[in-house]
């Protein structure tokens, strides 16, 4: 344990110690967190991990934790499955599902939030809060009350009710903005300089926070036998998670996990309505230019993304793709999954099925590569966007002549 | 004009503390040209070798993010906030 030495930012390289602090002071840059990777090599193996418990705290030496003392409601270890008919459908003989709807909360959220508050209580911060598309405000909710935290959980007022009440009812404050999802972000950036004893997950404790999505990296090595894919596609709000996954991979391979140094191809996948860095990548440019988000996917409506930039580095020197797909593009995605594989994910799910779609069709994504696609929330958050285009097949009386009548329509169909 | 500066923690060792400053200027760019005048050392924090806002600092004026509009050029009215926020916060996806 405890191979933690610093953060450190990402731009200028300026340290700074183990506390509650995320931007440099001097470029504003992002602050990591830094690792003594010799320690770990010598400390982590596969037999070790394979001894831990089928959480994401298997990985406990690659994660920035001194002591043992974790928030975890049983986060992590989620089913990678093989997409043997969404796969056939696609093109992709060798599709993979990282299936992360069956988290606690049901998102990958838990991941973040369990680090982040994990490590909130080991700086001795007593309050969990953070800004929220819903997914978050769901995690940090629950983490807190099983904690024993108090919890103040910013979210847009107009967020889908399903994950108002999914958070609301783990007891702890639930404020909704009158505003978008970086009006929220804003705020609770301004308040984290305010209340400097609060665990803000994606603001003050974000360097910490952030480090619990490598984990989605971690398990898909080890589910695939220690092996790296070829190809990912992951979701894009802020960009985090794509990059941490990047990290990921190249970390098993640099403490010894891994034989072969991993060149995975990171793919992002964006809404239309809401696709800052998907812009970019097709324009050529570096800069990611914010937008304004209109878009059924909320849980990535993030117009200003913080990790954006680093995001579009990793797609563009990994060579790989991205996609920006429409409302009813979504819509076909989180039926086209639901149909084939079983699996009832959200919204931002439907935006990576439909950006893996899109990519194998157009090459980018190739046949012969290990795919894995990340889903990320599960479909019950956001059965609004469902409302008008499911229901019943046939409603009718309760008699056997008339179950027969449509019995015999649909065997004739 | 004279706006209401909101200081984020990362720059109040350069204002003596205060979270909020009162600054004169016309336009976003001269209000912030004025910090740097007023507490030196500031302008460098937030500004590049060019003169633009560094990637990772964000300029609200009246809540809204300046990009959105005139960027450095946006005109300032009478009492109006400007908050100075560090990029770097929101989301994980």
């Amino acid at each position: 344990m405890a191979f933690v030495q610093s953060l450190k930012c990402r731009e200028c390289h300026k340290t700074y110690p183990i506390e509650a602090l995320h931007v440099c002071e001097f470029c504003f840059g992002p602050l990591e967190v830094a690792y003594d990777y010799e320690g770990i090599a010598s400390s982590i193996s596969k037999a070790k991990i394979a001894s831990g418990p089928p959480t994401i705290w298997r990985y406990a030496d690659l994660l920035p934790l001194d002591g043992t003392d974790y928030v975890s409601l049983g986060v992590g270890f989620t089913p990678l499955v093989k997409a043997r008919s969404l796969g056939a459908e696609l093109g992709l003989p060798n599709l993979w599902l990282k299936n992360d709807t069956v988290n606690p909360t049901g998102s990958f959220k838990d991941r973040v939030v369990s680090v982040a508050l994990s490590k909130a209580k080991e700086l001795g911060l007593k309050v969990a809060a953070c800004a929220s598309t819903g997914n978050l405000a769901n995690s940090v909710a629950a983490h807190a009350a099983w904690a024993g935290m108090e919890s103040y959980v910013f979210i847009p007022a107009n967020l889908e009710r399903a994950k108002i009440i999914t958070t609301s009812i783990f007891g702890g404050n639930v404020i909704a903005i009158d505003g978008n999802y970086d009006d929220v972000n804003r705020l609770c950036a301004e308040l984290a300089s305010e209340e400097p004893t609060w665990a803000f997950a994606n603001v003050n404790v974000r360097a910490y926070y952030s480090e619990g999505s490598k984990t989605l990296a971690y398990e898909v090595a080890e589910q695939l036998g220690w092996k790296a894919p070829d190809h990912v596609v992951v979701p894009v709000g802020s960009g985090s998670q794509l990059t941490k996954i990047h990290k990921g991979f190249n970390e098993l391979y640099q403490v010894g996990l891994l034989d072969e140094e991993p060149h995975v191809r990171i793919s992002g996948a964006q809404a239309a309505g809401c696709a800052p860095v998907a812009t970019a990548f097709a324009s050529g440019q570096d800069y990611v230019r914010p937008v304004k988000p209109n878009t059924i996917a909320k849980s990535l409506a993030i117009g200003n993304p913080a990790d954006g930039f680093y995001a579009l580095d990793v797609v563009r020197k990994t060579g790989g793709g991205f996609g920006s797909v429409t409302d009813e593009e979504i819509i076909e995605g989180m039926s086209l999954l639901a149909r084939t594989e079983g699996i009832f994910a959200e919204t931002a799910g439907g935006v990576t099925i439909a950006t893996l779609a899109s990519l194998a069709k157009e090459g980018i994504i190739r046949p012969d590569e290990t795919v894995v696609a990340y889903i990320t929330g599960n479909g019950l958050k956001t059965v609004e966007a469902l409302e008008s285009s499911q229901g019943p097949t046939f409603v009718i009386k309760p008699t056997l002549e008339a179950f027969a009548e449509v019995y015999e329509s649909i065997r004739s169909n | 004009m004279s706006a209401t500066v909101r200081v984020p923690s990362q720059l109040r060792s350069l204002t003596g503390g205060l979270a909020e400053l009162q600054i004169d200027g016309s336009t976003v760019g001269e209000v912030l040209k004025k910090i740097d005048s007023q507490y030196p050392g500031l302008g460098e924090r937030i500004f590049d070798e060019n003169g633009s806002l560094r990637r990772f600092v964000n300029v609200f004026l009246a809540d809204e993010d300046v990009r959105f509009m005139d960027g450095l050029d946006t005109s300032v009215k009478e009492n109006q906030v400007l908050s100075i926020v560090p990029a770097v916060a929101g989301g994980a996806f």
